[in-house]
């Protein structure tokens, strides 16, 4: 019961699941849950819904796109395939909820348009939620289960889902950089009018600070260890903004990507010294700007996660994940939102998924919550069935159209069970255990770009990869696939 | 430079990468590499194509073959998946986490050109891969 004169729902108490947090990730993962009848208490320390959305990116322009006119209706599964920021539900009254919200002035949307469809999303299904309870500590009871202490009191749960973005400002371990302003620091750009500025990064919000200064700054210098990968940028999302720092650095526009590792920075006067080794190019590099900003990432607030078992990947900044994002087998303590990048997949030619992005881990939220319930609920979720013979048809149409397959190439999987059971599941665990399945189909993409459907054969306790050729317009209905497919199956 | 982060002193004291200058350390030790596995899980599976080459920073792995009784035990410093990456084809037999595992994967189709940038490396793997070769002749 709330108390009195308290309206928002699931005061503490038991729950079977816990849900913490109200972005993206933690309304896709509540709304997963709660269609598979699971009553999840869904917390969050914030007031309103958006998660990181409701501040960041910071120059107010997101990468990922959303195609409000497309080849297919809004609502329907195909359309979700052109539109990377909207949440997805079963009802088409509750898909593609951004795209509206945009004035089109460009092909991705702004922060308070994404933020708009995020907060519609929870409004309209609903997705209730407990604002203004912070989640401050985690316990396990003797009886197994987690009991997760917050602001307004303990909830005790079988399972708990953490969607706590990946949001806490990270500094490299650079002498000095202590006193540098993070990313999440950035002032103003106009404040930046005439001054050569040092951004430590070169990934997506060193390019973000880059492109947003460049018309105010005299010069911007970006620095970290690792070239910058052409190749492999020219396949993210990141090139549809963030690319002008990099060609005004190949066209001498006073611009640089330098290849260094920053030994020490220390302050100058009014400005900055920045000392450092080359790697591309060895020898030492002395820098004096008048700015620093560190663009050097983020990390997920694991509070005391820790000591209940997660491990992390990427410095301690991601939690190390299973493919269906617990933190390990029967642990109970999963993950949801940006954070299931901590379950990498197969990378094949090291191709990783889109999990740090919406349309990416919306789709993991759905796997999340089928494995939570089929492991630590029961029963096993129902599935959708396909009839034997229309096994290839069925594989080579999922290859086609499905968003899942395309969002997270070689990582998501449509698997088909003997008995006729569908469903999307993570690749390296289909393969690794196939159980009754007869075949799962995926996208992939090769190291030269080219994208193709994979079919996993299983028999006789082997799995057996079948590659399918590509097809110009990416359609692998026709008689070829069908016919190679046929014989392989 | 006083502080390093754990990938970078992780690496330093491998053997493969000890003739490496610091910044190269740093420019290897890309938190996008890094790989941890639980035990029993599988890091390179037989007759999929598309992997890539794993150095083992931490734990133990195991490398399956059908029918081979003593799977070759695989501990920190040692490397595998070299063979289906530098010939571009699917591995022939399973590695396994024998505990948690902690990697550096370098994806196949990067591999050249990380071969060819640390050319100290390249011999210190063909050091090795001709320790392996010997053995076998023996």
């Amino acid at each position: 019961m709330a108390q009195t004169g308290d309206e928002r729902p699931f005061p503490p108490g038991d729950y079977p699941v816990v849900v913490v947090g109200s972005g993206p990730g933690g309304l896709q993962a509540s709304y997963c849950l709660s269609r598979l009848g699971v009553e999840c208490a869904t917390i969050s320390r914030d007031d309103a819904p958006g998660g990181m959305f409701r501040e960041f990116p910071i120059f107010q322009r997101l990468l990922s796109w959303s195609k409000p006119d497309a080849p297919a209706q809004p609502g329907t599964r195909a359309y979700e395939w052109y539109d990377h920021n909207s949440l997805v539900a079963d009802d088409p009254q509750h898909q593609a909820l951004v795209p509206p919200l945009m004035d089109r002035s460009y092909i991705v949307p702004s922060r308070s348009e994404m933020e708009a469809g995020i907060a519609a999303f929870a409004e309209r299904v609903p997705v209730p939620v407990r604002y203004g309870c912070t989640w401050e500590s985690t316990k396990r009871a003797d009886d197994g289960r987690l009991v997760l202490t917050t602001s307004d009191g303990k909830y005790t749960c079988r399972a708990a889902v953490f969607a706590l973005g990946v949001t806490t400002p990270w500094l490299s371990p650079i002498p000095g950089i202590e006193d540098v302003p993070h990313y999440v620091d950035t002032r103003q750009p106009e404040e930046y009018r005439g001054r050569r500025v040092f951004v430590i990064g070169k990934r997506n919000s060193a390019f973000e600070i880059a492109d947003g200064l460049l018309p105010w700054a005299r010069q911007v210098l970006l620095g970290s260890p690792r070239p910058v990968q052409t190749s492999v940028l020219a396949q993210a999302t990141v090139r549809v903004r963030y690319l002008q720092p990099f060609e005004d650095h190949a066209l001498g526009g006073g611009t640089f990507a330098l290849d260094l590792a920053v030994d020490r920075i220390e302050r100058s006067g009014e400005g900055w010294r920045v000392f450092g080794q080359g790697t591309t190019r060895p020898g030492a590099i002395e820098l004096e700007v008048d700015d620093v900003i560190a663009a050097t990432g983020f990390s997920t607030p694991l509070l005391d996660l820790g000591e209940l078992g997660v491990r992390t990947v990427s410095q301690g900044r991601i939690p190390a994940l299973t493919p269906f994002y617990e933190s390990s087998h029967g642990s109970g303590i999963y993950f949801a939102g940006n954070a299931t990048q901590g379950a990498p997949g197969l990378r094949k030619h090291g191709v990783g998924a889109s999990s740090a992005a919406v349309h990416g881990f919306r789709y993991n939220a759905r796997v999340m919550a089928r494995h939570l319930v089929a492991t630590h609920l029961g029963p096993k979720p129902a599935c959708p069935t396909v009839e034997a013979p229309e096994l290839a048809t069925y594989l080579l149409e999922e290859a086609t159209t499905a968003p899942e397959l395309w969002a997270q190439k070689a990582y998501l999987a449509r698997a088909v069970y003997r008995n006729g059971d569908t469903e999307i599941v993570p690749l390296a665990a289909w393969l690794d255990d196939p159980g009754d399945g007869a075949a799962a189909v995926t996208v992939e993409m090769d190291a030269a770009g080219e994208v193709y459907p994979a079919v996993y054969v299983s028999a006789g306790g082997n799995v057996r990869e079948l590659l399918l050729p590509p097809h110009h317009l990416n359609d692998f209905r026709g008689p070829e696939h069908e016919a190679e497919l046929r014989a392989a199956l | 430079m006083s502080e390093r982060d754990e990938l970078v002193r992780s690496l330093s004291g491998l053997a493969l990468f000890s003739d490496l200058r610091d910044a190269d350390l740093e420019a290897i030790a890309d938190p996008e590499l890094e790989r941890r596995f639980g035990e029993g899980e599988r890091v390179l599976r037989r007759g999929l194509s598309g992997s890539g080459f794993y150095v083992i920073l931490d734990g133990e792995a195991a490398v399956e073959i059908a029918g081979d009784d003593e799977p070759r035990k695989l501990r920190r410093g040692d490397f595998f998946g070299e063979v289906s990456t530098l010939l571009d084809c699917k591995p022939t037999a399973d590695v396994i986490a024998r505990s948690p595992l902690h990697a550096l994967e370098i994806p196949g189709p990067q591999l050249e050109t990380f071969l060819m940038k640390y050319p100290h490396v390249t011999y210190r793997m063909l050091q090795t891969v001709t320790r392996r070769l010997r053995d076998v002749l023996n």
